[in-house]
């Protein structure tokens, strides 16, 4: 692995080299939060890095869910001239320390505790050899499903905690003539919805076993064939316009009550505040049904390039301090819709939900549920993930039996595995 | 071709040199950033490489795997059907366009002003206003319907089979425009002296359309061929924007395909092999037709 | 009598039918452009209860002031009026000299051809096929070595590069209708290569400088690829900016400003074609498009 990329290794090095004339104490950070409620997140940071003299020179590159600013990332390191600082995250992390262009943040990280502080699921994906090459930012809890309290109420229909009871509330919403759930058909929605329910119908085990280690036999089971067919029963729930709907517009359906639920991740919330909804009283949140113990978590990242500068290193060991900092865990998660990803964040500046996912989420950094999204990039390779989203996608939007998704989705990843 | 003794005078052997020095930093800039890179990719997808390039050879491993993966040959067949279409329609509208447009239409500033801007607007954008348009439960068929014909029905962007249709229509929208100006500029070109006499001697106009005007705007279809055709094969943004491929991956088209492989899921070689394939397809189909329509310019 | 009153009746109903059916596709030209204007003028909280497509009922400017001057783009709240000034640097450099190096090669290939010059003009034309992400990777080194990597005068290389084919294509289509006894006469009577270009080429040759600057200045100000990837944060032109502003991942998304910043950074290439339009097609006439 070394010696193949030796070439571009030594290449990035020269350039770093040559580029040490750079102001003290930058960092060009690469990210993708670049507007609304995330940029006002990610602007408190550039805040308290510009308070300790440090300069932030922001590289922001939307589009894709990151997918865009990696493109960005390798061309900028292809051409030797890599930011201070990238948001990277899962498996990707892996992938550029192999290269050995990260710096080792292994001292703040023991002057901080952060191996007290951070669950070790989430240290795992944030180390490399054992060293600290990353630094965690947010937690986002995956397996949400979001209801309108008013239509539930108005049909008397309690939230459903098993697939059963929730199929059975679908069908008496939809005679009552709503749209039971609202569904954003994006190849990213549907591999989220779909990771939920085989969290839900396979439990954790099966979770890790089929979509963290993508093993073929767990693929291939029957288990697996239910967690599909479940998926495609969901179908004659969704109204005809789902294909390619916007996740925040199948939000909007649940606001305005034209249907009942949504699947999404915690930063639905957003929307519903932004529409001057309440939890509690106007909408709720709940885990999906039969994943009350499992929490499919992402986490947002950054990487920090090793830079040869002694002020640029300083300014990348002041910025991965401050993130994990309690301050900064705080202001930017009640902006962001997300929760801290490291213990001993007083609960009082969040919501009910947040407040409610810090607790799950230190339950299930114990009793093992708390386990990475395949579907956000936190589990498998992208190949594998990228395999793995074509059958489900393919699935779901055409008349495949679940039985053939099954074979088709274990041909897949053992493709992309090589 | 000069006479050999003119090329003794040190300065006219600079004056012939002269055209071939002018044109020689394009040779060379087109040498290396366009058949240097082309080589550098087919090299690629016969690498290692994974998410960076990587230079170990491996063979044609890459090319096997591509045409075992269903979803490329939906790209494949998407391209046949997208291209064809976009390229038919631009061409037929562009022109229809231009000769209505050529009969002393009043405001024929305006409206061509019109049928040319969306050119200038980036799909980034304007690929979510069609999405809005095209979606039956918030577009066009919801309007239709809301209007009293309540069977209407028009659900080609969620339909998996009807998608690629839909990119077709926003695509042709884009386009349109800049082949009518080209046809417009053809038919402003032509000697009105040859209608007039057509008409005296009793032709009908549609005939003399067809029969004179039509024929004499070949080098206009040359030109329109290779513009449309290279927006056609480079069509990215458009796909992003409005299917994101879907519903499922119904929609993909080869250049999304190969970013996808190359750059977001870390498979660079299988995406280098995927654009060497298109390239490749791309010549064969192209290549006569270049070699055609330079030759018979050169003839004529 | 009958017959020509019969037939000024069809030849009306003709007139009739024409202006029909350029109507008919104006309003297809038309709507997308007026779904984005009324969405940039209606306040959030009627798109997120109405119909995307239904009329405002309470109009107002404030999305298309905040896409200018407040809107959150990364860590700035400053609109997307700052990443005007990158794009005018990329834009206008890259525009001329590469309208110029393309009004050279046309000159040459049309009216100093030499063996082989065919051969040069078809494969330029054929480098123009190859899909521009496949050139991401290796651009993005050879920008390196150059020692570019990031610069303004990285990405004026990259879409100079780009642009030649198009660029040579109009001109030397341009330049081949002029006739060549004319260059002929000039070369007997002792003109030069320079001489010739300036005094009987470039006099003629303004209209089909109009359609080359203008289909450059469309492709190099829309483009988003070679400005994502090539570009550092400072650098960034306004496609970018557009994109970070309108892809959010996770934020709250504001279609009304979303479509007034689309608006406004296509102002620039719209103001082009309204105001340039018609020589646009004058260019074209004069050949631009003929073999």
């Amino acid at each position: 692995m070394r010696k193949k990329m030796a070439l571009l290794v030594s290449l990035v090095a020269a350039v770093m080299i040559s580029a040490t004339n750079v102001v003290a104490g930058e960092v060009e950070v690469l990210h993708w939060w670049t507007s609304g409620g995330e940029a006002a997140a990610v602007q408190e940071l550039q805040k308290m890095l510009e308070k300790e003299g440090h300069v932030w020179k922001d590289f922001a590159v939307a589009g894709g869910g990151g997918s865009a600013a990696m493109t960005t990332l390798k061309s900028r390191a292809v051409g030797g001239n890599p930011p201070t600082a990238a948001q990277v995250k899962g498996p990707q992390i892996q992938d550029w320390a192999d290269l050995g262009v990260l710096t080792s943040l292994d001292s703040v990280a023991k002057a901080e505790g952060w191996d007290t502080t951070v669950p070790k699921v989430v240290s795992d994906v944030m180390k490399y050899d054992g060293s600290w090459v990353a630094v965690p930012v947010n937690v986002h809890r995956i397996n949400w499903m979001w209801l309108n309290k008013s239509v539930f109420d108005k049909n008397g229909i309690a939230y459903p905690k098993t697939w059963d009871e929730f199929f059975m509330a679908m069908d008496k919403l939809q005679k009552a003539g709503v749209t039971p759930i609202a569904w954003g058909g994006q190849n990213w929605q549907e591999a989220t919805v779909w990771e939920t329910i085989v969290a839900g119908v396979g439990g954790n085990d099966f979770y890790k076993k089929a979509l963290v280690e993508a093993d073929i036999a767990a693929l291939k089971s029957d288990t697996m064939v239910q967690c599909f067919e479940v998926m495609k029963k969901m179908k004659q729930y969704t109204d005809a316009s789902a294909p390619g709907r916007d996740w925040n517009l199948a939000t909007a359906m649940v606001i305005k009550g034209e249907a009942a639920v949504q699947f999404m991740g915690d930063w639905a919330k957003g929307e519903f505040t932004a529409a001057g909804k309440k939890p509690g009283t106007d909408y709720d949140a709940v885990p999906a049904p039969g994943t009350d113990d499992a929490f499919l978590f992402n986490i947002d990242s950054f990487i920090m390039f090793d830079v040869k500068d002694a002020d640029a290193k300083k300014a990348q060991s002041a910025m991965a301090r401050l993130i994990l900092s309690p301050a900064f865990q705080t202001v930017f998660n009640v902006n962001k819709g997300s929760i801290p990803v490291r213990s001993g964040i007083a609960e009082d500046p969040f919501d009910m939900i947040a407040v409610s996912a810090m607790g799950d989420f230190t339950d299930t950094a114990k009793s093992g549920g708390l386990m990475p999204s395949m579907a956000h990039e936190m589990a498998v390779s992208p190949a594998i993930r990228g395999a793995m989203f074509d059958v489900v996608t393919n699935f779901y939007n055409s008349d495949m039996s679940a039985a053939d998704a099954t074979m088709k989705l274990a041909a897949a990843v053992e493709e992309a595995k090589m | 071709m000069q006479s050999a003794e003119r090329s003794y005078n040190p300065l006219t052997i600079l004056e012939n040199a002269l055209p071939k020095l002018v044109v020689a930093p394009s040779f060379i800039a087109m040498m290396v950033f366009i058949y240097g890179f082309i080589l550098w990719t087919v090299y690629i997808s016969m690498s290692k490489s994974t998410f960076l390039p990587n230079y170990d050879f491996v063979g044609l491993v890459q090319y096997v795997k591509l045409w075992k993966i269903d979803r490329w040959y939906v790209a494949c067949k998407n391209l046949l059907i997208y291209g064809g279409l976009f390229i038919g329609f631009c061409t037929v509208f562009g022109l229809l366009l231009a000769i209505f447009l050529d009969q002393k239409i009043r405001l024929e500033g305006a409206i061509r002003s019109i049928y040319l801007y969306p050119l200038s607007l980036s799909f980034v954008v304007t690929g979510t206003a069609w999405r809005w348009m095209l979606n039956p439960g918030l577009g066009l068929e919801r309007l239709v319907r809301e209007m009293g014909w309540e069977s209407f029905s028009f659900d080609w962007l969620v339909n998996a089979d009807m998608a690629i249709y839909t990119v077709v229509i926003a695509a042709v929208w884009q386009s349109t425009g800049f082949v009518m100006a080209m046809f417009l500029a053809g038919l402003r070109g032509i000697d009105s002296s040859i209608i007039k006499a057509a008409q005296v001697d009793g032709a009908s106009l549609p005939r003399i359309y067809w029969k004179i005007i039509i024929p004499s705007l070949r080098p206009v279809f040359f030109g329109a061929f290779i513009i449309l055709t290279h927006i056609a094969i480079k069509s990215f943004d458009l796909v992003v924007v409005l299917t994101r491929g879907g519903p499922g991956y119904s929609t993909d088209l080869p250049a999304t395909f190969m970013y996808e492989y190359a750059f977001t899921r870390g498979r660079l070689a299988l995406g280098a092999s995927s654009a060497t394939m298109m390239f490749m397809m791309v010549m064969a189909l192209i290549v006569p037709y270049l070699y055609s329509e330079l030759r018979s310019k050169k003839n004529g | 009598m009958a017959s020509t009153s019969s037939r000024s009746y069809t030849e009306m109903a003709g007139r009739a039918a024409l202006y029909a059916i350029l109507l008919l596709f104006a309003l297809y030209f038309l709507a997308p452009l007026f779904v984005m204007i009324i969405t940039s003028i209606k306040p959030m909280a009627e798109i997120r209860t109405g119909t995307l497509i239904s009329l405002p009922k309470a109009p107002t400017f404030e999305p298309w002031l905040k896409a200018w001057g407040t809107a959150t783009i990364g860590v700035a709240n400053e609109g997307i009026k700052g990443f005007f000034m990158n794009s005018l640097r990329i834009a206008i450099p890259a525009v001329l000299i590469s309208t110029l190096i393309g009004a050279l090669n046309g000159y040459v290939l049309s009216k100093w051809k030499f063996r082989g010059s065919d051969t040069f003009f078809a494969m330029l034309l054929l480098g123009c096929f190859i899909p521009f992400q496949v050139i991401l990777l290796p651009m993005a080194r050879t920008l390196g070595v150059l020692g570019i990597s990031g610069t303004v005068s990285g990405l004026v290389l990259v879409h100079t590069v780009y642009g030649l084919a198009f660029t040579t294509l109009f001109f030397r289509n341009f330049y081949v209708g002029i006739p060549d006894e004319l260059v002929n006469a000039a070369k007997i009577d002792g003109a030069g290569f320079w001489r010739i270009f300036w005094k009987i080429m470039l006099p003629v040759s303004k209209p089909i400088f109009m359609v080359t600057i203008i289909w450059q200045t469309t492709q190099i100000w829309n483009d988003f690829l070679f400005g994502v990837c090539f570009s550092t944060g400072d650098t960034q032109p306004v496609t970018v900016a557009l994109n970070n502003l309108v892809n959010t991942s996770s934020a709250v998304k504001e279609y009304n400003v979303d479509m007034a910043a689309a608006i406004i950074a296509a102002l620039p290439t719209l103001f082009v074609y309204f105001a340039a339009g018609k020589y646009f097609v004058r260019g074209l006439t004069a050949g631009a498009v003929k073999g």
